[in-house]
């Protein structure tokens, strides 16, 4: 069943929105220049939400630590290659950060039992709210409503998929479906998603 | 093995990073073709991007100070010049495979700090393991012409496969990849369905394997070699 939001969903992010994202993306361009000063703004415009992903994927704090690092030791490398035409500096930096911290999800429980049932699954997924500062502002309303957008079972295998770094097969057996079902589910409700947003497609 | 239909398929995955080693690598070089399945990718992995604003949390003041003190180390690596235009995809095919396979072949004979990109900008993990300081490759010249080569990364905790001019399996097989556990019980870890210049990922954990192995199983696999190895070498101190 849908979710609908209460309200229209504004089809494009708050004007303060898009211009802290060009703020950021011309500080990228200083840095990849050699300009560690600006690295350290991007740094201090990036890092929270960032570590919460990174903290969400490998929910180890230490070894989250590590790779939100590994992290942004990897986009100074790699900072003359971020293509502004292609997307924004966020998400440049969570597409490196989400890949690591996968990778190092997994190596870990490489050789150790995985989650065989979706609510253990279900359960280390959901993250501690206490610990966490929640970003109350004008884009993180917005996102919440598109997710809002997704049925429920799109948003299920989002979830474990993007947060709980399980690959497709993973999540169809979590929620047992058939082999092929977890991957269209991602990709509809991904698409469901960057249209709710007015991601250019 | 790789319907071509299905293939698309697998974009919203991949841009969750849901996709296994080998899926992924078969995706990556799907991507290298498909303009559609790019601009896709991209604009799924801008969308998931944003399911991170609505959770954050500070890191420790100490990980920014080990942040700017790592950057001031190194200098950022300049900018990626566009290769030489190709005038059919087939060909592009033919020379990104070749390019590959000599990109593997010439970090195990030891020289060149050559750090091979895909067309998503992302390094995969066997190009990681290949390149990884820790490297260590075992070469196994196959009685058929060609060769197997092992390459693990203890630091990774994986191993790769990298096949170099391979023959296909023989008709109506498949390669199997194993990794022999300490009681020397072998662990299935990836099928592959044709031969050729390519690289793969042993799936779990090498640091805990003795051994590695290349057999030829029927399609499908089988959950222990039926069939003597075209190549077993040791791994780690067992090498």
């Amino acid at each position: 069943m849908t979710g609908t939001p209460p309200s229209p969903l504004p089809s494009r992010s708050a004007p303060e929105v898009l211009d802290e994202r060009g703020r950021l993306a011309g500080l990228l361009r200083s840095a990849a220049r050699g300009d560690e000063a600006a690295f350290a703004e991007v740094y201090d415009g990036t890092a929270a939400r960032l570590h919460g992903l990174v903290i969400r994927v490998v929910r180890d704090r230490a070894q989250a630590e590590e790779v939100t690092q590994e992290v942004y030791l990897e986009a100074w490398r790699q900072s003359a290659r971020f293509d502004e035409g292609k997307g924004t500096v966020l998400s440049w930096l969570m597409t490196i950060a989400h890949r690591r911290a996968v990778d190092r999800v997994r190596s870990a429980e490489a050789n150790t039992r995985r989650d065989s049932t979706y609510e253990q699954a279900r359960r280390e997924v959901a993250h501690d709210q206490t610990q966490e500062t929640a970003i109350a502002n004008v884009e993180a309303r917005r996102v919440r409503q598109a997710v809002a957008t997704l049925t429920d079972a799109q948003r299920d295998a989002i979830e474990l998929a993007y947060f709980g770094g399980y690959t497709h097969t993973e999540v169809a057996t979590l929620l047992e479906l058939p082999l092929g079902t977890a991957k269209t589910r991602i990709r509809d409700g991904l698409i469901r998603l960057r249209d709710a947003l007015g991601v250019r497609s | 093995m790789n319907d071509l239909t299905q293939i698309h398929a697998l974009s919203g995955a991949y841009a969750v990073d849901a996709l296994d080693d080998i899926e992924r690598a078969m995706f990556e070089r799907h991507l290298a073709d498909c303009a559609e399945c790019r601009a896709e990718v991209e604009s799924l992995r801008e969308a998931s991007s944003r399911l991170a604003e609505v959770g954050a949390v500070t890191p420790p003041a100490h990980l920014r100070a080990s942040v700017l003190g790592s950057i001031a180390k190194v200098r950022p690596l300049p900018p990626v010049t566009p290769p030489a235009q190709v005038v059919s995809s087939a060909r592009r095919r033919v020379s990104a495979r070749l390019l590959a396979a000599a990109a593997a072949l010439i970090v195990i004979l030891g020289g060149v700090a050559w750090h091979p990109w895909t067309q998503s900008g992302q390094v995969t993990m066997a190009e990681r393991v290949v390149h990884a300081p820790d490297a260590k490759s075992h070469r196994v010249a196959l009685a058929q012409g060609g060769s197997l080569t092992v390459v693990e990364s203890r630091s990774l905790g994986r191993a790769t496969l990298v096949m170099s001019a391979v023959a296909d399996p023989p008709t109506g097989k498949v390669y199997e990849m194993w990794l022999r556990r300490p009681d020397g019980s072998m662990a299935p870890a990836g099928l592959v369905s044709h031969g050729g210049n390519r690289t793969l990922v042993f799936a779990g954990n090498a640091n805990k394997a003795t051994g590695a192995a290349v057999t030829v199983e029927p399609p499908g696999g089988s959950s222990q070699p039926t069939t003597a190895p075209l190549a077993l070498v040791g791994l780690g101190s067992n090498a």
